[in-house]
């Protein structure tokens, strides 16, 4: 860069707090799940056993795909109340495809995935097009689409699947540790490859460059957590394939929204819908995109439900679902105001919430006190994430 | 050369613009000044393409142009600055620079690219921002208002229009966005300043075209004209 003598300067202000587009970042999160190791680890010694974190690892699946769904619409500042409902309710058209009518199981699930788009675009249309609040349009699907749920399960309110089945077997398949080590590998390889091309590339392109010493760091770090939790999970079942479905949604997620002009546009338009609608992005259809992605999601993730409960009843997808995957998505960081956040906070966040709910579970813990302890962390979550805002913004 | 000629515009029973003129060449700044309800507004909105004229018509080089949306007033090389910035609060400054027209290849951001263009222009601009990278929320106001007016820059356009760009500033922060309107011109762009400042105007402006209830009411050459002039200008005083 050059400089020319009479440049302009600008007066000082304080760069030293951190506020990144991810609010304070993930390093509260982070250091509430050491706490709650901690704290349950020495409580219960079986909390931290290989058994008890392969369940958890189990349960983190489905809840966190709905929760994957709702980031989507937070990111634009937007909320779907529906999520629970639409996940029950495709759960229970893909058995009812696959077990009443006989059809194949991935029959089924197109189908199942294709219903739930077409729920996220009714969502979108009435959102966008009759400018019905978001609010207001998914809490009508909340109550609509369990209704529907009821109806299609009639009488009989359970519909199970075979145990030998594909989709039941989806939640009881463990990775072979070879495969785990490989997949290890594989990922930490792409990061550092990418990471080198890319210091490459602005070097090349004469761009300031990070210090070497982060990435190495952050790299020896990817590898040392994934390394450690392949070491955990291998020594009971194996890594669960729900787990890494999961964990690759996330990723593939993450990876779209941060660089892809679609992943762009939907940051701009949580961030300042108005700009982003005068400088020509085409506000309303990617609203449309953001509800249909997370009713599908939230559809995928009403699947792994029933995959491994091997049945659809009445509640599924109710209870308190809903409220765990948005508040998972608060937990992990991702912004209520919008534009602010990343997928991987659905990982994060549901690993806090379900920690909590099953070191719990093993205290022998009312749910009452579960309720209020969840109530405590998700209140504190806001909370930072709005002191953040406002520290932002000033 | 861009001209407005006889433009008029009516909403319901109220005469917004009433043949209105107003001529804009490259390399000079011409600041459109006037009281609340002047019409300035309205002009500049049927220029960028946010509204159409009733009558009269855009030139552009002599031949007449249709400007009736926001796109194709970019595409005539027009760019507006809004008042409000416009700006996305969350995204950092490269961002904000290529919002809506991020450097691509198939749907993939071209991240390096786009990093690299951004630190030339505002490198070209004498702009400094200590680091790129952080959302504009963290920078100060005047850095937001470069922030945008280099956004401005990006399509390569020939006629850049401010709206209000130093109404919410504190006195430094002004005349370093003045420094700036004063780089645009020198580097042969045509410059449409809305200010109610008259300081301001008197420090940037080549020309001063004042709007009264809608109609031209005189157009002073900036160096020679005395405020109070102007002032009884936009007042009515002087008729």
């Amino acid at each position: 860069m050059t400089t020319i003598t009479k440049s302009i300067r600008w007066p000082g202000r304080s760069t030293e707090r951190a506020v990144r587009p991810g609010g304070v970042g993930s390093w509260p999160v982070v250091g509430g799940l050491v706490a709650i190791a901690i704290v349950f680890g020495s409580l219960n010694e079986q909390f931290l056993s290989a058994e008890n974190l392969t369940n958890l690892a189990l349960q983190l699946a489905a809840t966190g795909t709905i929760s994957l769904g709702i980031i989507m619409v937070l990111l634009l500042g937007e909320i779907d109340l529906s999520a629970g409902s639409v996940s029950g309710l495709c759960a229970a058209v893909l058995a009812i495809v696959h077990v009443r009518h006989g059809q194949s199981a991935l029959l089924a699930v197109v189908i199942a995935l294709a219903l739930a788009a077409a729920i996220g675009l009714v969502h979108g249309l009435m959102f966008t097009k009759l400018r019905m609040p978001s609010f207001v349009v998914t809490l009508a699907g909340l109550i609509g689409w369990q209704g529907l749920l009821l109806y299609v399960l009639g009488r009989g309110g359970t519909i199970n699947l075979p145990f030998d089945g594909v989709i039941a077997r989806l939640s009881d398949t463990w990775l072979p540790p070879w495969a785990s080590w490989l997949i290890v590998v594989l990922v930490v390889g792409v990061v550092t490859g990418n990471a080198v091309l890319n210091r490459r590339l602005r070097r090349r392109a004469e761009l300031p460059l990070q210090p070497l010493l982060g990435s190495v760091l952050r790299i020896t770090g990817l590898a040392v957590l994934l390394g450690a939790a392949v070491l955990v999970l291998s020594a009971d079942r194996g890594v669960p394939l729900l787990l890494v479905i999961f964990g690759a949604l996330v990723v593939a997620l993450d990876l779209v929204l941060r660089n892809t002009v679609f992943g762009q546009w939907i940051y701009a338009i949580g961030g300042n819908a108005e700009a982003a609608r005068r400088a020509g992005i085409p506000v309303t259809r990617l609203r449309v995109v953001a509800f249909v992605l997370a009713s599908t999601l939230a559809a995928f993730g009403g699947l792994l439900a029933a995959s491994r409960l091997a049945a659809v009843n009445q509640s599924s997808g109710g209870s308190d679902t809903l409220l765990m995957a948005i508040a998972a998505a608060v937990i992990g960081g991702v912004s209520l105001f919008g534009g602010r956040g990343r997928p991987y906070a659905a990982l994060l966040g549901i690993l806090v919430i379900q920690s909590i709910t099953n070191g719990m579970l093993l205290l022998n813990v009312d749910s009452s006190i579960r309720f209020m302890v969840t109530a405590v962390v998700l209140a504190a979550a806001v909370a930072i994430d709005s002191l953040s805002r406002r520290g932002s913004e000033q | 050369m861009f001209a407005v000629r006889g433009v008029s515009k009516r909403y319901g029973a109220v005469r917004a613009l009433d043949a209105v003129d107003l001529d804009l060449s490259a390399g000079e700044v011409v600041a459109l000044v006037g009281d609340n309800g002047a019409g300035k507004s309205t002009l500049i909105k049927v220029i960028s393409g946010a509204v159409t004229a009733d009558e009269g018509q855009l030139e552009r080089d002599g031949v007449p142009v249709q400007i009736s949306n926001p796109h194709q007033a970019r595409s005539l090389g027009i760019s507006t600055v809004y008042q409000d910035l416009s700006l996305c609060e969350n995204l950092n400054v490269i961002g904000n620079l290529f919002l809506g027209s991020e450097r691509r290849r198939w749907s993939l951001l071209r991240k390096i690219e786009m990093e690299r263009s951004a630190r030339a222009l505002l490198s070209s601009l004498d702009v400094r921002i200590q680091d790129i990278a952080v959302p504009v929320a963290m920078l100060s106001g005047g850095q937001r208002q470069s922030v945008a007016i280099a956004r401005a820059l990006v399509g390569d356009p020939w006629l850049v229009i401010l709206d209000e760009p130093t109404a919410a500033l504190g006195v430094e922060q002004t005349a370093q966005v003045l420094d700036l309107i004063r780089r645009l011109r020198d580097r042969g762009l045509a410059v449409l300043l809305i200010s109610h400042n008259l300081a301001d105007v008197r420090a940037v402006s080549d020309r001063t075209v004042v709007l009264r209830l809608g109609r031209n009411a005189g157009e002073f050459r900036t160096a020679d004209t005395s405020p109070e002039a102007i002032v009884a200008a936009i007042t009515g005083a002087a008729a």
